[in-house]
């Protein structure tokens, strides 16, 4: 049930520049899911006909270092203003964040120096002294999922699948899952603001499927940044990951869907972890629920290869829901290396049903 | 005369947006994640450190509890007074290092592992995580695709398009000594260097007082402070 709240979010929208941008990679999907930001620029250049930049010199923002507390925000500040100095030095304008983290973290320096001038000043004279660069504040910076969102509708007439069950023909029903640092600290930087985000529940709504909305649908995923560092502090994770699961199993999901590096490795390794653990499954016949980035998505829905795509990577296997979707693939291809090189398969969990 | 630790904490631009004035209705402890999952309560932590009873923030500084927040900053959103107690946190967590006093806890003396993995990664790489450094010993929910992918790295990463190991833009490129120099350059100007020196000055000290071997990297002190 839509309220008068959702209806006031909704009729926001925030400003997606239209093309030329600058890209900002993140750590956790270059190393977890090492195919994804390769297809989100193939999706923008080849299918959208976009111009995105890929600079080799750019650096991890530190965010990850940030908010576990072992590095100051003035050093932050200054590694932002060097990705900001990057983006002039080659002509851009546009800045798109790959990570969840590192947007909130562009966005909070940002009004940081609207709030306090002098940190920008000093930052400035840091950035000069270290590295003898200056820089521009974006003309317009956005995350990555935010210009999938832009052109939801384009992406959905070029596509070879939609969110429909082959078998059923009723639309796959879709978890969205929004980073928390996407709009719970700026609110109005995120489409639909915090507590009625838009920007995934718009693909499912515009690419054929169904929204579950259950109880913990804005939870947190758990990651909690030196909580999940440490080994001894990871109950703090699986936990947070666990009431989500717990609370979305009634509505049967097919596929959860989110806009976080992080949340996306954790909502797919922890559900091995709790079948591992506790013997736990939440997809159906001992699968768990696949869990795919935005891009993955879209790719798959634009009709590239699973196994081009790096779904292989994932832990929860993905085979359900290519079934479902009507996606035919190659399973003899799923592990094979550079140029079909024979380099063995992954071993089996004990508990978790992977193909 | 010395400052005083509110003298040092009214400094910090996280403290100053992060406290407005509470007035305890505890909506931040009702949407907390850390407060679900253990003995954390951020209504308290705003309270004690708004009281301005500076034997109060010692004993904050001291303690665990500093240490349990995620920084989901779920908090921000939802408080009706325009605090954040999670930016609280980062001052008070800054302060607790910056005094030395993050050694007097279990979780606070936790802070060198992460240092030690994440804060090192970042110098060395310019990545704060990389494959190289992952294995499924220190992370086991990793699970054995991550296995898999990693003892078959360089064919794999080449399948899949990056630029592992190479000199180039693309996914999990090499970078380069200009830019990793950049970085140090920027700790070296902004704190980011001294931070992470007091890290290891403090341990060194705790771990001899705690009879742990302490040399560097993943030495039985990290060993001991990352697994128990």
């Amino acid at each position: 049930m839509k309220t008068r709240k959702n209806e006031i979010w909704a009729a926001y929208q925030k400003e997606i520049a239209d093309d030329h941008y600058f890209f900002a990679r993140s750590c956790i999907r270059q190393n977890f899911f090492p195919a994804a930001e390769n297809l989100y620029i193939n999706i923008l250049r080849n299918e959208l006909g976009k111009d995105i930049f890929d600079d080799a010199r750019q650096t991890t923002c530190t965010g990850i270092a940030y908010h576990s507390g072992i590095i100051p925000f003035e050093t932050i500040m200054t590694v932002v203003a060097r990705q900001f100095s990057l983006m002039n030095e080659a002509g851009y304008e546009n800045f798109v964040a790959s990570c969840v983290t590192s947007f909130g973290i562009y966005i909070e320096v940002m009004d940081t120096w609207k709030h306090f001038p002098e940190t920008e000043q000093k930052t400035r004279e840091a950035l000069k002294r270290a590295t003898g660069k200056t820089f521009k504040i974006p003309k317009n910076l956005v995350h990555a999922s935010d210009v999938i969102y832009k052109f939801r509708k384009e992406i959905a007439a070029k596509a070879k699948f939609r969110l429909i069950n082959q078998n059923t023909r009723e639309p796959l029903k879709v978890v969205d899952h929004i980073g928390c640092h996407y709009a719970k600290i700026f609110p109005q930087e995120g489409i639909g603001g915090a507590e009625y985000p838009y920007v995934l529940a718009g693909l499912i709504d515009e690419w054929g499927g169904k929204q579950v909305d259950y109880p913990e649908r804005r939870h947190c995923c758990g990651f909690g940044f030196r909580q999940y560092l440490l080994k001894s502090n990871r109950g703090y994770s699986v936990s947070n990951s666990k009431k989500k699961f717990d609370s979305m199993q009634t509505f049967k999901p097919d596929l959860i869907i989110a806009n976080c590096p992080g949340c996306t490795f954790f909502l797919d390794r922890w559900q091995y972890v709790i079948a591992e653990m506790e013997g736990k499954t939440y997809g159906e016949d001992g699968y768990g629920i696949p869990v795919l980035t935005y891009e993955e998505l879209a790719g798959l829905l634009l009709g590239y290869d699973p196994w081009d795509i790096g779904l292989q990577t994932h832990q929860v296997t993905v085979e359900p829901l290519l079934d479902k979707l009507g996606i035919v693939y190659d399973p003899e291809k799923k592990y094979k290396g550079r140029n079909g090189e024979d380099i063995g398969i992954p071993e089996n969990p004990q508990v978790l049903r992977c193909c | 005369m010395p400052e005083t630790l509110y003298q040092k904490l009214e400094k910090d631009v996280r403290y100053i947006e992060g406290l407005k004035a509470c007035f305890n209705c505890g909506i931040c402890t009702a949407i907390c994640p850390a407060a679900e999952v253990s003995d954390y309560d951020p209504r308290v932590v705003v309270d004690t450190v708004q009281k301005r009873d500076e034997s109060e923030l010692e004993k904050l500084l001291k303690s665990d509890t500093i240490w349990m927040c995620g920084e989901c900053l779920s908090c921000k959103t939802r408080c009706p007074r325009g605090n954040t107690p999670g930016y609280i946190i980062q001052a008070l967590r800054a302060l607790s290092i910056e005094t030395g006093l993050f050694i007097e806890s279990q979780q606070g003396r936790k802070q060198l592992a992460i240092k030690r993995t994440v804060g090192d990664h970042i110098l060395k790489y310019g990545y704060c995580v990389y494959i190289d450094e992952v294995d499924t010993e220190m992370y086991p929910e990793q699970g054995p695709v991550w296995d898999w992918l990693r003892q078959n790295r360089e064919s794999m990463l080449e399948r899949l398009g990056t630029s592992y190991n190479k000199e180039q833009s693309g996914t999990l490129r090499n970078i380069s000594q200009e830019s990793l120099n950049d970085l140090k350059k920027i700790f070296d100007e902004t704190g980011g260097t001294q931070r992470f020196e007091k890290i290891e000055k403090y341990s060194s000290v705790k771990a001899k007082e705690l009879n742990i071997d302490f040399k560097d990297g993943k030495d039985n002190y990290f060993k001991y402070l990352y697994n128990e």
